[in-house]
């Protein structure tokens, strides 16, 4: 059974204007989301910025009241329960954001910021917490003298690694990352990519990895989902997607992507066409305006996200892509 | 001889120099900008020496706090006088004219016009209250003896090279109307509207998505092939070098590591750091899947107290006890290649 369960999910957001400051728009920013995922698995989101992948992250974990649609976090149907009934899943779910320096007190030590989750939970006795937290601070590979330390003194990747710990110290079942590793350095970023992996190893973590790079999220994922503009448009298996991906836009995705290496430089895909706006999606799917293989058709519905290969439990969304594949079957 | 002795007294010479379109048309030598703080002094760019050619781009890669942003500022002299300093032997060589010593005024006829720059946020540096084509006139009417119909006619030309669409309507638009790609096509038409013979990319494309990333990259492509345009790429981005650099500059700690064509620093790199560099991007692929990506301990030494020794030595692979007392010198390799390393790794030179 799945772990986390989402089912036709939506958020809007209202844009408020005019004379009375009164709705009159409102951005759809996750747009019918359904996704499964399941223990121990990693499951990136990748799509561009605006995408809604972040969102979608934060309806998750219930920082956001969705607008319609379920949540169902093993078992139990999270949709629409109230700030103290969250209380006993924050303990479980936990989240890590994208920018270190911002979503760490700047006020608080580190070991005052650990302390204070580790208490509010009541992850272990009150005279075991400070060797809880020293546990902590040198599982994510921190100096041990950094509990005393407040968050300006450290460097981007060893903040991003105190806010490994503050998830981690609650002992979660499942963690969304929101963009853990986009604002470091090359360098920096291997060093964090490897600690969750080591993490997710010790502790059996589920990840929902959040991110817009394809090559780290290949690396580091078991299966990938791809949105444009609050839609999943592809779910797939991340053992070789390059050789796998069917829908227009993942295959744009990868094509825009440079080669590490200048003997293998090719024409990188152009996408023609603007993204469309997000307060009036068009009513057929919303990838037509860049779309390269568009028909009559793709302007009128969206296509329904189908198995396409249920082995391999790869989904696409797209008219085109469906009938290819149906004529190779036949 | 004559090309030994060069080659001896400068450091990066570009392949084919003999041939009139590959003479450099900007070299910086032995450049080194410090800054003033309240802990006291610290030099940010380090005795950097390269040449660029028309036509060619240069890679700068290296991490945050390489001092890959500070060079290209000193170049274009944009860094304040208040706080920051070239020691007096940087020269920017351009067009017979050391842009060091350059004043003020006779640099502002330079900046924007012969060298212009693009730079990471085309958010903040485009003027919010001005329209889009206000603000590519206004470089013009420094710049040219243009009127102002000729001038409104170039406007929407390069608004139309960079490929935006519907040019007349987006030159009276203002930068909010626009989304970042196109920002960032405003800002290069910007800095191409005077036809420079430099342009200066700071990390054009790090705040962009992918999709649009490629736009930017083929158009800054198109445009090095139809104006000859020398082009300076910085970036953290080792795909994007790989995709458009020519020859590639690897910084360190406010040093130059090691300095070769794109193909060599790829395939044969030879300073410890650019080889680690290389191994820790993830690769896609079914083999590389899940399988933990080597690294790079330890972090960037704080340049107020660097070591005496190698800047790299505490995070070096292949450290030896010289790497800690001695500092490597910059040294010619065949293949234009030059490294600052006591101990190159890589095979032998082809």
């Amino acid at each position: 059974m799945a772990l986390v369960e989402v089912n036709n999910l939506v958020k809007h957001f209202p844009v408020k204007g005019g004379l009375l400051n009164t709705t009159i728009a409102k951005v759809h920013a996750v747009n019918d989301v359904s996704l499964q995922i399941h223990q121990g698995e990693v499951l990136g989101i990748v799509g561009e910025s605006g995408c809604g992948k972040s969102t979608l992250g934060r309806l998750i974990t219930r920082l956001y009241p969705p607008t319609s649609g379920q949540i169902i976090y093993d078992g139990n149907d999270l949709t629409y329960r109230s700030y103290g009934e969250m209380r006993e899943f924050r303990k479980r779910i936990q989240i890590i954001f994208q920018d270190p320096s911002s979503s760490l007190n700047p006020r608080m030590t580190v070991g005052t910021m650990l302390k204070e989750v580790v208490k509010f939970h009541k992850v272990v006795p009150p005279n075991e917490v400070n060797s809880y937290i020293d546990a902590m601070i040198d599982k994510v590979g921190l100096p041990s003298d950094a509990r005393e330390k407040y968050p300006h003194e450290f460097s981007g990747g060893q903040k991003q690694r105190i806010g490994i710990a503050r998830a981690l110290a609650v002992q979660p079942d499942f963690i969304v990352a929101d963009e853990p590793i986009s604002a470091l350095d090359v360098s920096i970023q291997a060093q964090i990519l490897n600690l969750l992996m080591d993490i997710k190893k010790e502790f059996g973590l589920t990840i929902m990895f959040i991110s817009h790079d394809l090559k780290v999220v290949s690396h580091f994922c078991d299966r990938l989902i791809v949105m444009y503009l609050g839609k999943v448009v592809e779910e797939m298996r991340c053992d070789d997607i390059h050789a796998e991906a069917l829908h227009p836009y993942t295959k744009a995705l990868l094509g825009a992507n440079p080669v590490d290496d200048p003997d293998k430089r090719k024409e990188l895909t152009i996408l023609e066409g603007e993204v469309p706006s997000p307060y009036n999606p068009p009513p057929g799917c919303p990838f037509v305006t860049r779309c390269p293989i568009v028909e009559e058709q793709c302007h009128q519905s969206m296509p329904p996200l189908e198995y396409k290969d249920v082995d391999n439990q790869q989904q696409v969304a797209c008219f085109k892509v469906e009938r290819a594949l149906n004529q190779k079957s036949e | 001889m004559s090309n030994q002795e060069s080659a001896n007294s400068e450091t990066a010479k570009p392949e084919a120099a003999d041939s009139d379109n590959r003479a450099p048309v900007l070299s910086v030598r032995r450049l080194s900008t410090c800054f003033r703080t309240d802990r006291g002094e610290v030099t940010a760019v380090d005795d950097v020496s390269f040449e660029l050619s028309a036509g060619e781009t240069l890679g700068i890669v290296g991490e945050s706090g390489c001092g890959k942003s500070v060079t290209s500022k000193s170049i274009m002299r944009l860094l304040p006088k208040r706080n920051s300093f070239l020691k007096p032997q940087s020269e920017i060589m351009f067009d017979g004219q050391d842009l060091a010593k350059l004043s003020d005024r006779e640099m502002r006829a330079i900046r924007g016009n012969r060298i212009a720059m693009i730079f990471q946020e085309p958010m903040t540096s485009l003027n919010p209250v001005f329209t889009v084509g206000w603000q590519l006139d206004e470089a013009l009417k420094y710049h040219t003896k243009l009127n102002r119909t000729e001038r409104w006619d170039r406007v929407i030309e390069m608004l139309d090279t960079v490929e935006l669409p519907n040019p007349h309507r987006r030159a009276l638009e203002y930068p909010h109307q626009l989304s970042g790609g196109m920002r960032q096509r405003v800002m290069i038409a910007m800095a191409l509207c005077c036809d420079p013979e430099v342009l200066i990319a700071d990390e054009p494309t790090t705040a962009l998505d992918v999709t649009i990333q490629s736009q930017i990259l083929r158009l800054m492509d198109n445009l090095k092939k139809k104006l000859n345009t020398a082009i300076i790429l910085i970036t953290h981005d080792l795909g994007v070098i790989a995709q458009s650099a020519d020859r590639v500059l690897v910084m360190y700690a406010g040093r130059v590591v090691e300095m070769g064509s794109v193909h060599d620093i790829f395939h044969n790199p030879k300073h410890p750091y650019t080889e680690a560099l290389l191994k820790s991007i993830p690769k896609a692929g079914p083999k590389n899947h899940g399988q933990k990506l080597p690294t790079i301990d330890g972090i960037v030494p704080s340049l107020y107290d660097l070591p005496i020794g190698c800047r790299f030595y505490d995070r070096c692979d292949h450290r030896q006890d010289l790497c800690m007392g001695t500092e490597p010198k910059l040294e010619q390799h065949v293949n234009d290649r030059t490294v600052r390393c006591h101990y190159p790794v890589g095979g032998e030179d082809s």
